[in-house]
């Protein structure tokens, strides 16, 4: 038993003197509170520890504690539907003995330990069994089924496997054998440091899309499974609304999503919200399938900078169940700023903008732990991560945009203008970019429609072209445009309105199935081709203004309903219709 | 047992060190005395072993390395609280300022306050009628919320402040009660007298707790001055249920002392020398507004900020948007125009609007007629700047509407006289009257069932 004593205090960074007791990333319990710290520093002279929670009232001299190991999280069934703070401590449980306001050295467990699980064996006596390996099963929600699987540094012979039944998290159901005749007991949860990527077989290309029901990503900019996005907007573009859409209707089965440094409100309303939807997929309530990591921005920075960790564990840990994840880590800026807060503290010597030199390889590290693997129980699953990113004063040259740039191939780039004419999603189709695009190509042209590809590259062309012209409009005005180029404008106005923009709080547009999508970009495209026609033979491209078809197509997202989605077909008939007579 | 701790190892700026006293916690009150009588009140902010260093309120002028002895209080910053706080003025850091005595404390509170449990958070959607159109209609405030309002040096923010307080608390007709806090940080005597006097005109003062730290105060007291504000109304809403404004103001000059203190310790600055933790910290400020469930108060915050030369990317106004729940964002050019409350509606925004405003909440046709003023302003914006480079003659005449429709936005629906109060009735009927100018087919934002009856129909009578 070592006496290890504070010796400094200086905000959430503790030092504690002439002691080689510590090693590095171990967790640790600093003073009479017993509050959770890490060791971040070792030197000769000094142990530097950061303190998971307020440091006011420390005094130098109180005792430091190892706990025994690095800061690990416990996993198992029970974490789907929770909503944890930043090192995995269940809020719920925390109001329940603090009230309303968190108080400090809040000793809970992280997981119910006396809750009863219905668990099936799948492996039983006799059975060789490796790491990764699935043991058990038990319906965590009405749409997870939790698999225990064995932990990756554990392999040998089953010697006792009890009976299916009901079990709590910490009763042994099996028993493990290995070749130095050690025996390890499986339980329904485990231990597993938050730092380190969880092992897997190997990784497997990304050729599925995360479809999304958002028109902006699914057709423009699409996501593959397994594949990292960021979303950086400054205040007020809508990062929020997007991650809570994508969190909402994006067909992962698990979501992780991560409040990290942002709004408790907003963590509320994740909360009430995902409480009343419904999942297109299951058809069960939405907060079946999602974990909430919240740290608002009033909660300890030092939890800011774990809990991104603790969501990507948790994510990490049903990938290796066979699971297509999802992570949402909303703000990625925030935790990058805990970093600087932290390093700061440290006195270490800035790099860019006072982020410390280590920002570019702690998020490339980061971004490296999505991915489309074979499980090592040789299943397929997946972590999607989408991180959004908020740059100080709007300005995407700052650093935590620029290197997040580097390790995400995803980039949803929220606008500021399209932001104050309140055109949302605010992601702008110029400045954003997704190099799924040609891994996912035959997804599309074989789920969807062959020419799914070639309408998607046509209407880029169109909105790339009308963003010349405005150019030009900005200097001379519409009117002085030729026929061909208004019909651009005019045409770009329909994607825009009818096509780009998506209502979130509307039912039928909140939500839009792939198809429906495909459909809409059809027949946008349609009148495009039908009014080059038109103008080549010398009409006036008034004519086919006053045909209101312009309007008409701009509303079909409203008027043709998610349910009678084949409704859209009839609008190219429209159209024809319209230009014959016209003709005439 | 008090122990006095008689003489300092260094004193910098703020700052002084001392050597050698044991037991002391960290951001433990400590109370210096002088040679001459006289006391100021410190606070430690940092532990190195037996180097205790301890940031002084009232600055360390006149201090030496003999003259002083220093007291540790043994507890955090903590304030006195009881129900008669209000219509009492206390000084920056807590202390009655009015003459009239000490609080008999019922409760003393940690002036830093705990976290509000996401969990216990009651999700805000009631909808506070200002009487402002622009606010009301464009970028609703909510109950529970934080609004600030971004403003330059010279600009009317004051005046709108004081009109959203006259006003909010007569919307209050559930009869919950109503008070105000009042935190002034670093402005001058005009700006506390001209809130008081409104605050007496309105026949309110005796609801209002009132916090100053003036411009001539010590700088370092303005760090606790918003922290006591929000433990007071924190105590007002949660222990006696009453719904709590809070106005700070200036934001700006809270976080340049913020900077003061940070470069005082020699931290590593970040943007523009701000510490790199201001986002947290304003956050801790920022985040102490809700609603919590099963109680019935609630803390609405409106801070005020200027924006030095009128930059919304300088740190201040930058992180505070990251924060803060929206932001009524007031525009140099419309206060240039005459027009008051010069509100530049594009970049202003209520986040908890879509969920407190529509049918049950104020109108159905609200959430459809605020996103199509939205969207018709930019266009605007967009003619005008056309109009800049070719002349107003040439715009086509689509354009020439927009231009007309901008001017009649302007000069009726944002331009309001201060006493003036419109109901969300009239302020919603006077939007659709001005959309009007516009062709219905240019009204992309609003369904046809809502346009039928709004449009339309209205009219016709």
């Amino acid at each position: 038993m070592s006496n290890n004593v504070i010796y400094g205090i200086n905000g959430p960074v503790i030092t504690v003197k002439d002691t080689a007791s510590f090693s590095m990333q171990e967790m640790v319990f600093v003073g009479n509170e017993k509050l959770i710290g890490e060791v971040i520093g070792i030197t000769s002279e000094q142990t530097v520890i950061q303190v998971y929670e307020v440091t006011t009232g420390l005094r130098a001299g109180e005792p430091v504690i190892s706990a025994g190991g690095p800061l690990s999280l416990t996993l198992g069934p029970g974490i789907i539907s929770n909503i944890f703070d930043g090192i995995e401590r269940p809020l719920k449980r925390i109001e329940k003995i603090s009230g309303a306001f968190i108080s400090r050295g809040s000793a809970v467990e992280a997981l119910d330990a006396d809750a009863l699980w219905d668990v099936a064996l799948t492996v039983k006596t006799g059975d060789k069994v490796s790491g990764g390996q699935i043991y058990a099963e038990c319906p965590e929600t009405p749409s997870i089924t939790h698999r225990c699987i064995i932990p990756p540094n554990i392999s040998g012979t089953v010697t006792k496997a009890k009976a299916d039944g009901q079990y709590k998290i910490h009763d042994a159901v099996a028993e493990i054998t290995d070749d130095k005749n050690t025996v390890h007991k499986l339980t329904l949860c485990q231990r597993w440091p938050i730092r380190r990527p969880r092992p897997f077989s190997k990784r497997l290309p990304g050729v599925i899309p995360l479809l999304t029901g958002q028109r902006m990503l699914d057709t423009m900019f699409p996501i593959a499974k397994g594949g990292a996005a960021a979303i950086p907007g400054g205040f007020g573009t809508g990062k929020t609304v997007t991650q809570h859409q994508l969190a909402k209707w994006c067909d992962a089965d698990i979501i992780v999503y991560v409040g990290c440094g942002e709004r408790g409100n907003e963590m509320t309303q994740v909360l009430d919200e995902f409480g009343e939807l419904i999942d297109p997929k299951t058809g069960r309530k939405l907060t079946d399938r999602t974990v909430l990591i919240a740290n608002t921005s009033n909660m300890p920075v030092a939890a800011r900078e774990a809990s991104i960790y603790t969501g990507i564990t948790i994510a990490e840990y049903y990938r290796d169940m066979g699971y297509a994840v999802a992570m949402m880590a909303d703000s990625t800026s925030r935790w990058a700023e805990a970093l600087r807060e932290i390093s700061g503290r440290l006195e270490e010597m800035p790099a860019e903008e006072g982020f410390p030199a280590y920002l570019p390889s702690r998020l490339s590290e980061f971004y490296e732990r999505a991915g489309i693997v074979e499980a090592l129980c040789g299943k397929e699953g997946s972590v999607t991560v989408i991180g959004a990113v908020s740059p100080q004063g709007s300005d995407f040259s700052e650093p935590v945009t620029q290197n997040t740039k580097r390790f995400t191939r995803c980039f949803w780039a929220l606008d500021k203008s399209l932001a104050y004419a309140r055109h949302y999603p605010a992601i702008n189709w110029i400045n954003s970019y997704s190099e799924y695009d040609t891994d996912l190509a035959p997804y599309y042209e074989k789920n969807v429609a062959v020419d799914f590809m070639e309408l998607k590259s046509e209407l880029f062309a169109v909105l790339r072209e009308e963003n010349t012209l405005n150019e030009i409009v900005k200097l001379i005005g519409a009117d002085i445009l030729p026929d061909n180029q208004k019909l651009i404008i005019e045409i770009s106005k329909t994607a825009r309105l009818g096509f780009l923009q998506q209502d979130a709080y509307h039912k039928d547009d909140t939500y839009v199935p792939l198809i429906k999508q495909y459909k809409m970009m059809k027949n946008i495209l349609h009148l495009y081709n039908r009014g080059k026609e038109l103008i080549a033979k010398g009409v006036a491209i008034t004519k086919l203004i006053e045909s209101g078809l312009f309007e008409t197509l701009a509303k079909m997202k409203y008027d043709v309903h998610n349910d009678n989605i084949d409704l859209l077909d009839g609008y190219i008939l429209k159209v024809d219709e319209a230009v014959k007579s016209i003709i005439k | 047992m008090t122990v006095k701790h008689i003489g300092l190892s260094s004193v910098s700026g703020s700052l002084v060190v001392l050597d050698n006293a044991d037991g002391v916690s960290f951001e433990e009150m400590a109370e210096i005395h002088l040679d001459d009588g006289s006391r100021r009140t410190g606070r430690v902010v940092r532990i190195d072993g037996e180097h205790i260093v301890v940031q002084v309120f009232e600055g360390t002028r006149g201090l030496s390395l003999v003259n002083t002895g220093t007291v540790f209080k043994g507890r955090p910053m903590e304030i006195a609280l009881s129900p008669e706080i209000l219509s009492r003025v206390f000084d920056g850091v807590g202390r009655p300022a009015d003459g009239l005595g000490e609080v008999y404390p019922v409760t003393r509170r940690d002036i830093n306050g705990s976290p509000i449990n996401p969990v216990s958070r009651e999700y805000p959607r009631n909808f506070i009628e200002t009487g402002i159109s622009s606010v009301d209609a464009l970028m609703t405030l909510i109950r529970g919320q934080k609004l600030p309002i971004f403003s330059g040096s010279g600009m009317k923010h004051n005046e709108l402040a004081a009109q959203i307080v006259r006003n909010a608390k007569i919307a209050d007709e559930s009869g919950e009660s109503f008070a105000i806090v009042f935190a002034a940080m670093g402005v001058n005597h005009d700006v506390a007298d001209y809130f008081r006097n409104t605050f007496e005109t309105s026949g309110v003062l005796e609801r209002v707790v009132m916090f100053l730290n003036l411009s001539s105060d010590p700088i370092i007291e303005r760090i606790i001055t918003p922290r006591c504000a929000l433990t007071a109304a924190e105590y007002l809403a949660f222990e006696l249920d009453m719904h709590i404004l809070v106005v700070m103001t200036d934001m700006t000059a809270y976080a340049e002392a913020l900077r003061e203190f940070s470069s005082s310790k020699n931290e590593i600055p970040g943007r523009k020398g701000f510490p790199g933790y201001l986002y947290s910290d304003l956050a801790s400020l920022y985040e102490r507004a809700g609603m919590i469930k099963g109680r019935k108060g609630s803390v609405t915050q409106i801070p005020i900020l200027t924006m030095p030369n009128d930059d919304i990317t300088h740190p201040v106004p930058d992180l505070t948007g990251y924060i803060t729940e929206g932001q009524v964002v007031l525009d140099r050019v419309l206060d240039g125009m005459g027009v008051y409350p010069p509100v530049g509606v594009l970049p202003s925004l209520s986040r908890l609007m879509k969920d407190g405003v529509g049918e049950g909440f104020t109108r159905a046709d609200h959430t459809s007629l605020a996103n199509q003023l939205f969207a018709c302003y930019a266009k605007v914006q967009d003619a005008r700047s056309l109009a800049s480079v070719i002349g107003e003659d040439e715009l086509s005449p689509s354009d020439k509407r927009y231009i007309e429709f901008g001017k009649v936005f302007e000069g009726r629906f944002i331009t309001q006289a201060p006493s003036e109060r419109r109901n969300i009735e009239q302020t919603l009927d006077m939007g659709w009257e001005i959309i009007r100018m516009l062709p219905r087919e240019d009204l992309d934002r609003v369904s046809d069932s809502i346009l039928d009856v709004y449009y339309d129909k209205k009219a016709e009578r």
